[in-house]
C-alpha cells in the first residue's frame, strides 16, 4: 500500500470519469460551491483544433479511408471514421478486455475529457413512468427504488440546462419535457411519417440535445449535421463543452488528465479515503484524497473499479458484501434496415443536413398492447437525405449497378438521398448469463486486472429484434421501397446487434432499497460505504427503449444535490 | 475549401451565432468560402509509371465521364489511387498488376495497349470485365480489378470539388433557419404511393 502524503490536499468530492455522469455532478456541485477533483483516464481536447467540423474529404490527401487505403483493407483506428470526434474506441492499445466462451461481447471504451458524450448520437429521451416499475408490469426484472416523479424535476433541470428539441405530444411511452424548438422535417421524414400514419404507428420530433435558441451563452445549431465531428460553437451537448469547461472557470474544478483510477483505498473506518490512480504521462502510481468519491466512468469500468479495490474488509470488491457489482448487466438491442425509395430519386437538390440526426423519430407504440411475442418494446431512429459524400457512400450503387460511364454517373446522382433507413433500439431485460467480472489470468498495460464479459440475449430480445424487421419492412414497402436482405432467422440469433455494441451497457451497480439484493440506495450512494456514489448508467435497474444519456444526466444531477446536502449537513 | 478558409468559416460561425441566430448575409457569406476550392496543381505520381498512370487516366475518365454535371474522373482520381498506392504494396499489386492486365488483354484481342486503343475497343473490353456475370478463368482478373478501380474512382471523384457539385451535394455549411424548399416536398410526395 502507497503512502499518502500527509500535507496532500483533500478534496471534498472527487469524480472519476467525465462524460455525461462524471460532468453533470461537477457541474452541480462546483454550483454549490464544492471542491472537485476530476480523474479522466485520457487527454484534454482543445475544439478550435482537435474537432474536424466543416472539413471536406478532400482536405485530408486519403479522404478519411486512411494512409495506404487501410479502409478498403480493413477496420481503421476511428471506430466511427476519420472525421468523427476522437472519443476513444472498441480496442484501446495496452488496454485489453476478456469475453467468456460462449459469449460475443464488444466494449467501447473513452478516454478523453467529456468520454463518449464527445460522439454520442444526442438522443435525449425521457424514461416512461412505467419504465421505473418494470416488475410490477410485467413479472421480469426488477422495479427501481425511484418513481418517475422522483426524476422528474432532475430531467425538468436537464433538459433546461443542456437544451433539448422536441414537442408535446402526450404519448405515455415518450414523457414530454422541457423543449426547444425541433427543425422542420426533412423530405425522407415526411414519407416516413405518412408511412408511418397509414400503419397507426406516431412519428414525432426528435428529442435531442441540441440547441435551436441561444442557451447560457451558447448559440443555436447552425445545423450542418455534423454533432458527431464535435461542435466547435457548443450547440449540442458534450458533457465537456457543456459542463466541464465552464464548471472549470468557477476555480472550485481541479481536473486531472491522463489519469487512470487504480484502486479505492479506504481507511478503517470503512470509508474511501483517497483514490489510486496511475499518471500515464508518467507511468507513476499516484494517490488523491478525498472526503467523498463519485464513479463515472462507464458502468462496466466503474464496476471494475470497485471490483479491483479488494480490502480485508471489502474481499469481494469494495461496496460488494451483495455480490451484486458486475451482475445485472445489459446493453440495447439493436437492428438495423433499409431501403432505396424510388419517389425520391433526382429529388431536386437542397441542403438537407440540419441536426446532426433524424429531426423526426418514432417512440415505442404498443406499450399497452396484449398478447405481444415480447416483452418491453422499442423506439425507430430514422436516416436518409443528402449527405457530405464521403468514401464508401457509393459503393452499393457500383456494387448494385455495375457498369461504368454515363449510365453509372447518371445511377449515382439518381439515387444520392434516395435510400431511407430504420434502426430499433430495444430494451433487453437483465439475466443471469450476462454480466461482467475480474478475469484472474489478464492485467492491462498498468498492471490493473481487466474485465471479462459474459453476455447472452434471451428468446426476449431475439423477438424483439424479429419485430423490428417486420416493422422496418412494412415502413419500407408501404414507402414504396423494395427490401433486398433477407429476413434473419431472429431465433436462430441472427441479425440482432452484438452485445454491447449500442453502447448502451448499464446496470453493473444496482441500486435498490434492499441492501442484500443490490450495491447502491435509492440516491446512487453505496449501502456499504458511505462516501461512495455512482453517477453513471450503472446504478440502473433497467435498460428502457429509451438511450440512457438523458437518464445518466438526470440521476447523476440528483445524485449530485444529495452528495451535497449530506455534505452540508456532516452525514459524509 | 482550403484549412484557412474552413478557419474562417468556424470564425464567421462563432461571431455571428454569438449575436444571435445567424443572418442570412452571415451565413450566405458562410457558404461562399465553403465555395472555394483547392485549384488542382499538376500532380507527379509517386507509385505508378507514367504508362500506368495515363492508363489509369484513361480508365477513371471512361468510369466517371464528363457530362453537363462537371469534367470526368481522371484528375483527382488517379491522385488519390497513385498516393494510396506509394503508401501500402498491396494496393500498388492491385494497379500495377490490374493495369498490365488490362494492356495484355487489349493487346491481345486489338494489337494495342489499353490506353493506346481506339475508344470502341477499350469499352468493349470493359464491357466484359464491368459486370459480376461475366465471372470466368479468362475475365476472372479483370473483373476483380474493375471492381476496385470502379470502387475508388467514384471514391475519389465524388469527395472532389468536381464531384460534390456534379452529385448537388448543398450542405456542409451554416444556415440561420433550417428550411426544406417546397418544390423538393411536391416532386416526392407527388412520387410516392403514401
Amino acid at each position: 500500500m502507497f503512502q499518502i502524503a500527509p500535507r496532500s490536499p483533500v478534496y471534498d468530492v472527487v469524480v472519476i470519469g467525465s462524460g455525461a455522469g462524471g460532468g453533470t455532478v461537477t457541474k452541480v456541485l462546483a454550483d454549490l460551491g464544492v471542491n472537485v477533483a476530476v480523474l479522466e483516464a485520457g487527454p484534454m481536447i482543445d475544439p478550435q483544433k482537435d474537432f474536424k467540423e466543416h472539413m471536406w474529404p478532400y482536405q485530408v490527401p486519403h479522404r478519411g479511408i486512411g494512409e495506404g487505403g487501410a479502409g478498403y483493407f480493413g477496420p481503421t483506428p476511428w471506430a466511427f471514421g476519420y472525421f468523427t470526434t476522437t472519443s476513444g474506441g472498441w480496442q484501446l492499445p495496452g488496454e485489453p478486455y476478456t469475453v467468456a466462451p460462449g459469449s460475443k461481447f464488444q466494449w467501447f471504451r473513452s478516454r478523453v475529457i467529456g468520454g463518449r458524450t464527445n460522439h454520442f448520437g444526442r438522443i435525449a429521451l425521457r424514461f416512461a413512468d412505467y419504465d421505473f416499475a418494470p416488475y410490477s408490469r410485467d413479472g421480469l426484472g426488477t422495479d427501481w427504488p425511484i418513481t418517475y416523479d422522483d426524476i422528474a424535476p432532475y430531467y425538468d433541470k436537464a433538459e433546461s440546462f443542456i437544451g433539448v428539441t422536441g414537442s408535446k405530444e402526450g404519448i405515455r411511452s415518450a414523457p414530454d419535457g422541457i423543449f426547444q424548438p425541433c427543425p422542420v422535417p426533412r423530405v425522407h421524414e415526411l414519407l416516413v411519417q405518412r408511412a408511418a400514419k397509414k400503419l397507426n404507428i406516431p412519428c414525432i420530433p426528435s428529442r435531442l440535445a441540441v440547441i435551436t435558441k441561444p442557451t447560457n451563452g451558447r448559440p443555436p445549431c447552425h445545423y450542418c449535421a455534423q454533432c458527431g465531428r464535435g461542435c466547435v460553437s457548443a450547440s449540442n451537448y458534450s458533457s465537456s463543452q457543456v459542463q466541464l469547461f465552464p464548471a472549470m472557470k468557477t476555480g472550485r474544478v481541479k481536473v486531472f488528465t491522463n489519469a487512470m483510477a487504480r484502486e479505492l483505498v479506504t481507511d478503517g473506518a470503512g470509508k474511501v479515503a483517497s483514490v489510486s490512480y496511475i499518471d500515464k504521462t508518467t507511468r507513476s502510481e499516484k494517490q488523491i484524497r478525498c472526503r467523498t468519491v463519485v464513479l463515472a466512468c462507464g458502468a462496466c469500468e466503474s464496476a471494475r473499479l470497485l471490483l479491483n479495490s479488494k480490502s480485508g474488509n471489502f474481499p469481494n470488491g469494495l461496496a460488494n458484501g451483495s455480490g451484486n457489482v458486475g451482475r445485472n448487466m445489459t446493453d440495447s438491442v439493436g437492428y438495423p434496415l433499409g431501403a432505396h425509395i424510388p419517389a425520391l430519386d433526382d429529388l431536386p437538390r437542397h441542403n438537407s443536413d440540419g441536426m446532426g440526426g433524424m429531426h423526426l423519430y418514432i417512440p415505442w407504440w404498443l406499450w399497452d398492447a396484449k398478447n405481444k411475442e415480447f416483452p418491453r418494446g422499442y423506439h425507430v431512429e430514422i436516416s436518409g437525405g443528402f449527405h457530405m459524400p464521403a468514401i464508401g457512400s457509393f459503393h452499393s450503387d457500383c456494387r448494385q449497378h455495375e457498369g461504368y460511364g454515363k449510365d453509372l454517373k447518371d445511377t449515382i446522382y439518381k439515387h444520392f438521398g434516395a435510400s431511407v433507413s430504420f434502426a430499433g433500439r430495444g430494451e433487453q431485460i437483465p439475466n443471469e448469463n450476462t454480466y461482467c467480472e475480474i478475469d484472474p489470468d489478464v492485467v492491462d498495460q498498468y498492471g490493473i486486472p481487466v474485465l471479462r464479459f459474459h453476455f447472452q440475449w434471451t428468446d426476449n430480445e431475439l423477438k424483439q429484434a424479429q419485430h423490428m424487421h417486420e416493422t422496418f419492412q412494412a415502413l419500407l414497402e408501404t414507402m414504396g421501397g423494395t427490401v433486398a436482405k433477407p429476413k434473419p432467422n431472429f431465433l436462430a440469433g441472427e441479425g440482432i446487434s452484438t452485445g454491447g455494441e449500442i453502447i448502451h451497457e448499464l446496470g453493473t451497480i444496482l441500486m435498490g432499497n434492499n441492501p442484500a439484493a443490490s450495491v447502491l440506495n435509492k440516491y446512487c450512494q453505496a449501502h456499504e460505504v458511505k462516501n461512495l456514489f455512482v453517477a453513471d448508467a450503472a446504478p440502473f435497474v433497467s435498460n428502457p427503449d429509451k438511450n440512457p444519456t438523458l437518464t445518466i444526466i438526470a440521476l447523476a444531477w440528483r445524485t449530485a444535490e444529495y452528495l451535497a446536502e449530506e455534505m452540508r449537513k456532516g452525514n459524509v | 475549401m482550403s484549412e484557412t478558409s474552413r478557419r474562417g468559416l468556424l470564425k464567421a460561425i462563432a461571431a455571428a451565432a454569438m449575436a444571435g441566430p445567424l443572418t442570412l448575409e452571415a451565413a450566405q457569406h458562410v457558404h461562399g468560402i465553403a465555395a472555394d476550392e483547392k485549384a488542382a496543381g499538376s500532380y507527379k505520381p509517386k507509385a505508378l509509371t507514367p504508362h500506368e498512370y495515363k492508363t489509369l487516366q484513361v480508365l477513371a475518365d471512361l468510369i466517371i465521364p464528363a457530362d453537363e454535371r462537371g469534367p470526368g474522373a481522371a484528375a483527382g482520381a488517379c491522385e488519390f489511387i497513385d498516393l494510396l498506392a506509394s503508401q501500402n504494396p498491396q494496393l500498388l499489386a492491385i494497379y500495377t498488376g490490374g493495369i498490365a492486365w488490362l494492356d495484355r488483354s487489349s493487346e491481345r484481342l486489338y494489337a494495342k495497349d489499353f490506353a493506346g486503343a481506339p475508344a470502341q475497343q477499350q469499352t468493349a473490353l470493359l464491357d466484359l470485365i464491368a459486370y459480376r456475370k461475366n465471372e470466368s478463368p479468362m475475365l476472372g482478373p479483370g473483373i476483380q480489378f474493375f471492381d476496385w478501380a470502379r470502387r475508388m474512382v467514384v471514391d475519389a471523384y465524388f469527395t472532389s470539388p468536381a464531384g460534390i457539385k456534379a452529385i448537388g451535394y448543398l450542405g456542409n455549411t451554416a444556415v440561420a433557419n433550417f428550411e426544406i424548399p417546397q418544390e423538393a416536398i411536391d416532386y416526392a410526395l407527388k412520387r410516392s404511393p403514401v
